[in-house]
């Protein structure tokens, strides 16, 4: 009697093992995503958040807010223009970071790798967008769609420098040797950014000053035009922070698919090899 | 580590002297290109004489990609780059002997093909001195930031394709500045300023690669 409650106990405490060992797995494992309702309920509000003061910002922008003196209603697109370059330079400044923590050894992630990668893809969409919505501006302002201007010429040369980027981290090599070589490329590629920053300022330009980042930090923008520039920024880094947030994501279910894939591989070479044996060994017995 | 970088400077430049490629294939190719650019401005003898500079260094642009994914291959051969480093030899040695080989073999291009674009162009050449300066400086860039990208670039099947694509873009300051202090481009004025430029440029991506080299060729 003693023997069996002893093996109850036994059985039961392997059950919970098993169930430990299966919570743990799904934590682990980008596929399942277990135990993860909150954090997708939080990154639901983000998004819809965001596509709200989106919708937000282009209605203040293209209703509420008064024409400019001197740019007229082109005024409305630079409620646009300049968050979405401010997020290309956020996204690339975040790639340039954790490449930084993924070189570091004591820091290294497979998971910061995963960020610098998904950030900079959302940065190359948004410097895409940049330079389209500067494009429309520049037509009617400067009469023509593109000139080189030293902060046009470094921005599209951004833009080219990170497909760079994203090109090699989509070259073979095992993934540790990829992440290494993509983060001292990310690291390269930020000496850019300061240079597109500062063009303006440097060499003679037809694009006009920072209106908020100049270097006196004293806005040239007031009252609704500057609440509403406000709340683009905000409106636009809130989306930079979704897109990334479900790239990043993506890339780690990728990852898991890779890894799940190798090991049913492994397993099935084994099963290969063991069948192989067997076959042997009934050979040499007959 | 400098003794370790005229060792691999040795090394690479035996080697193309042995092989002979750079001379064989490289210095037509160079001379295919100002054949083609004077094909592309319908042989205007004028207007060939005024891009000279942009010409040349455009040229010398494409002849250093071909120049780094030979210096690349080198290393690439027989596991060679990875032999070298196993015998604990200093990695940013290696790069500052790569970029030593590299600066020198180009410097050597450069001359052929500013006597060959004088013979077609019939550009005339002033103000060797200052000729001399930028081409020194600016291959130097060149080199470093071809190096790295080549050493980023290694590990990869697509590497013929993945080159030019990452240094092309980055090397863009060096044409800029090289071909606006080319005497008679008009920029003169500024040249100190984009003499800076070149030289920050080198500097930067000399620093950069000796200290980044150990990580990549880890990675390859």
């Amino acid at each position: 009697m003693n023997r069996m409650q002893g093996q109850d106990i036994d059985g039961s405490r392997l059950q919970e093992k098993d169930r430990l060992q299966g919570q743990e797995k799904d934590r682990d494992n980008p596929l399942t995503n277990g135990g993860q309702t909150r954090s997708a309920t939080v990154v639901r509000l983000l998004g819809s958040t965001s596509v709200v003061l989106v919708a937000l910002d282009v209605w203040l922008g293209l209703f509420v807010t008064p024409p400019d003196r001197f740019m007229g209603n082109l005024v409305r697109l630079m409620y646009v223009h300049p968050p979405v370059a401010w997020v290309a330079f956020l996204a690339f400044g975040l790639t340039a970071v954790t490449s930084l923590g993924y070189l570091w050894p004591r820091t290294r992630d497979h998971r910061l790798d995963m960020v610098a990668g998904a950030s900079a893809e959302v940065g190359v969409v948004f410097t895409a967008l940049t330079l389209v919505s500067g494009s429309i501006w520049g037509r009617p302002t400067w009469g023509t769609w593109w000139t080189w201007d030293p902060l046009l010429t470094t921005t599209a040369l951004m833009f080219v420098l990170y497909i760079g980027y994203l090109a090699l981290r989509r070259s073979t090599g095992t993934p540790e040797s990829v992440a290494k070589r993509s983060a001292v490329a990310a690291l390269i590629a930020s000496v850019d950014l300061p240079v597109v920053h500062f063009s303006v300022l440097w060499w003679r330009s037809l694009h006009q000053p920072p209106s908020v980042l100049n270097p006196d930090l004293s806005p040239t923008i007031h009252g609704s035009m500057a609440w509403t520039l406000l709340l683009g920024f905000v409106a636009f880094t809130l989306v930079f922070v979704w897109l990334t947030y479900w790239r990043y994501h993506l890339a780690m279910m990728r990852s898991g698919i890779d890894k799940l894939k190798l090991e049913a591989a492994i397993s099935e070479r084994q099963r290969e090899a063991q069948g192989t044996l067997e076959g042997i060994g009934a050979g040499v017995s007959n | 580590m400098l003794r370790s970088a005229m060792l691999v400077a040795a090394k690479d430049l035996k080697i193309e002297m042995r092989s002979r490629v750079l001379l064989v294939q490289v210095v037509p190719f160079a001379g295919v290109v100002f054949f083609l650019f004077a094909f592309a401005l319908n042989q205007h003898q004028s207007l060939l004489n005024e891009a000279s500079g942009g010409l040349f260094w455009l040229a010398v642009l494409f002849v250093a990609v071909l120049s780094v994914q030979r210096s690349v291959s080198v290393d690439s051969e027989d596991l060679a780059g990875e032999s070298l480093l196993m015998t604990g030899i200093d990695p940013a040695g290696v790069f500052l002997g790569k970029v030593a080989a590299l600066t020198i073999e180009l410097l050597v291009l450069e001359t052929v093909m500013l006597l060959a674009e004088s013979l077609f162009y019939q550009a005339a050449i002033r103000s060797v001195a200052s000729i001399a300066l930028t081409a020194l400086v600016a291959t130097l860039g060149i080199a470093c930031a071809g190096i790295l990208y080549g050493a980023l670039s290694a590990g990869s099947k697509v590497r013929e394709t993945l080159l030019p694509m990452l240094m092309l873009p980055v090397v863009s300051p060096v044409l800029l500045g090289a071909a606006s202090v080319w005497p008679g481009a008009g920029h003169l004025a500024g040249g100190s300023r984009w003499m800076l430029l070149l030289s920050g440029f080198a500097v930067l991506y000399l620093a950069v690669g000796s200290a980044g080299y150990g990580v990549l060729a880890e990675a390859r």
